[in-house]
């Protein structure tokens, strides 16, 4: 989709923003709505400027409340957002762990 | 259909697209920004391992490094009103065997003759510098200077910072032809307008090539794959750039979060598969035992997150930072060959001056788009 990026009004408080939405990272409502006021519209850029999304979770509890207040605040529908990307692997993996692969494939 | 002209047309939201368009926006300049993307940055920029180096680089583009890292990183968090996690502890480059030793030799003697800080030093040195490395080690080069720094803070920082000034970004919108009037590169159509600027800089990663071969230029740039690892935030161990003789990974810890980033091969990329980049199981097992090898304390460590992204690889592995001989008015900068975010401030830079004053104020010769000579 194409974003023009123009001005959408400055950040203004909200009696709620110490609200902590990204726990893993501890990242709160405020910091996500003042983001997007400052031109990252997308959820992409908010988790690479933010780490929202970036913890031990990978955003598995905090990626639709972020996409509901990035809906709110550009005035549309969260079905309009582009997803983030998941990324491998599901669960946090010990490197020793992944280091094995090849010694259990040859017995 | 849009219609938009500036004083500059830039191709490419990339960290080198957005810290041009700072520069200039700051310089006086009108800018307009395209990005094919609808995400600033989706490129290299976001997919690198965040190496602020001048150790290990060509010394073509050693100039820019070491400009950039006296001149530029030091005071670029305050500058773009953003912690870009700019840490400058030092780079490691580690060595286990004799032959690795020798080829470290080699890289450091070139850095000294280019008047940079660096030097060999002694396993148990090295130790000293990182006492959570192995016995394994037995050597490595030790530049000082060296550090590392977020890329994908520096890049959404600049490209904020840039916004702030005035420049106009547009994302989502994919440049298809550079059009010329009078003999000067003027319009650029995409797809969904056409946008005229007085300079037009190409800054396009992989992109570039086709966008360049409009106006018939080429520049020889091939995707290869580049995979990294992220690991949850552990306790601070230790602050240098890592890097090894083996090339087998590169990482640091980040300075402020206190996860590792860990750039990784499986030495199967050159025949990755096209299309999005994806992250190979097969990298990160391999990856994860020679990291093991050097940092056996990093056992425990787990892996959260992994990616993949695409180089634009040039030719001769260093970037074309030009003016177009043939094309007056246009201006390109792409084929950063993997090692791009260090030298990208500084490009930006260097770009800002080859637009206003005419002329860079570093010497850019060796980088000219046409030095490639065929057999």
């Amino acid at each position: 989709m194409m974003l023009e990026r123009g001005d959408i009004g400055g950040y203004i408080p909200a009696p709620d923003d110490d609200l902590l939405v990204c726990r893993c990272e501890e990242i709160s409502q405020g910091e996500i709505r003042r983001a997007i006021h400052d031109g990252l519209f997308t959820l992409t850029e908010l988790r690479r400027f933010l780490r929202t999304g970036m913890g031990l979770c990978q955003g598995q509890t905090c990626g639709r409340l972020v996409k509901a207040i990035v809906a709110k605040e550009l005035g549309v529908s969260p079905a309009e957002l582009e997803p983030i990307t998941a990324r491998s692997p599901v669960r946090p993996v010990e490197m020793r762990v992944l280091a094995r692969n090849q010694e259990q494939k040859n017995g | 259909m849009v219609n938009k002209t500036a004083d500059v047309l830039i191709i490419g939201g990339g960290i080198v697209g957005c810290a041009a368009a700072y520069y200039l926006v700051k310089g006086g300049c009108s800018v307009i920004v395209l990005e094919k993307e609808e995400t600033i940055g989706s490129g290299g920029s976001s997919r690198n391992g965040g190496g602020v180096r001048q150790s290990g680089r060509d010394p073509r583009e050693l100039p820019l490094a070491m400009h950039g890292i006296k001149n530029i990183w030091p005071t670029l968090s305050a500058e773009l009103d953003c912690d870009v996690e700019y840490c400058q502890k030092g780079n490691l480059r580690l060595g286990q065997t004799e032959a690795q030793l020798r080829i470290l030799e080699s890289l450091t003697q070139k850095a000294v003759a280019c008047g940079l800080e660096v030097r060999m030093i002694s396993g148990d040195e090295a130790r000293q510098i990182n006492p959570y490395l192995s016995e394994a080690v037995l050597g490595a080069s030790w530049c000082p200077t060296d550090g590392h720094a977020n890329p994908l803070a520096a890049t959404l920082a600049f490209y904020r910072q840039a916004r702030r000034l005035g420049a106009v970004f547009i994302s989502g919108e994919a440049a298809q032809e550079i059009r010329q009037s009078k003999g000067q590169a003027r319009t650029v159509t995409a797809a969904h307008g056409v946008y005229e600027g007085g300079t037009i800089i190409v800054a396009a990663g992989l992109g570039s090539r086709p966008l360049l071969n409009t106006v018939g230029l080429d520049v020889p740039l091939q995707p290869a794959l580049l995979e990294t690892l992220v690991t949850e935030a552990v306790a601070e161990m230790f602050p240098q750039m890592l890097g090894t003789a083996a090339a087998d990974f590169y990482g640091h810890q980040s300075a402020r979060h206190g996860s590792f980033i860990f750039g990784i091969t499986s030495g199967y990329e050159f025949c990755a598969r096209p299309g999005f980049p994806r992250s190979s199981a097969a990298a990160a097992s391999a990856a994860c035992r020679s990291i093991l090898a050097y940092f056996p304390s990093l056992a425990d460590v787990k892996i959260i997150r992994s990616w993949a992204g695409w180089m634009d690889d040039c030719a001769d592995h260093v970037p074309v930072i030009s003016f177009a001989a043939e094309v007056p008015g246009l201006l390109m900068a792409c084929g950063f060959s993997g090692h791009g975010f260090g030298i990208s401030p500084a490009v930006g830079e260097l770009l800002s001056e080859m637009v206003i004053a005419g002329r860079p104020s570093l010497d850019l010769t060796e980088l000219r788009h046409d030095r490639f000579v065929m057999k």
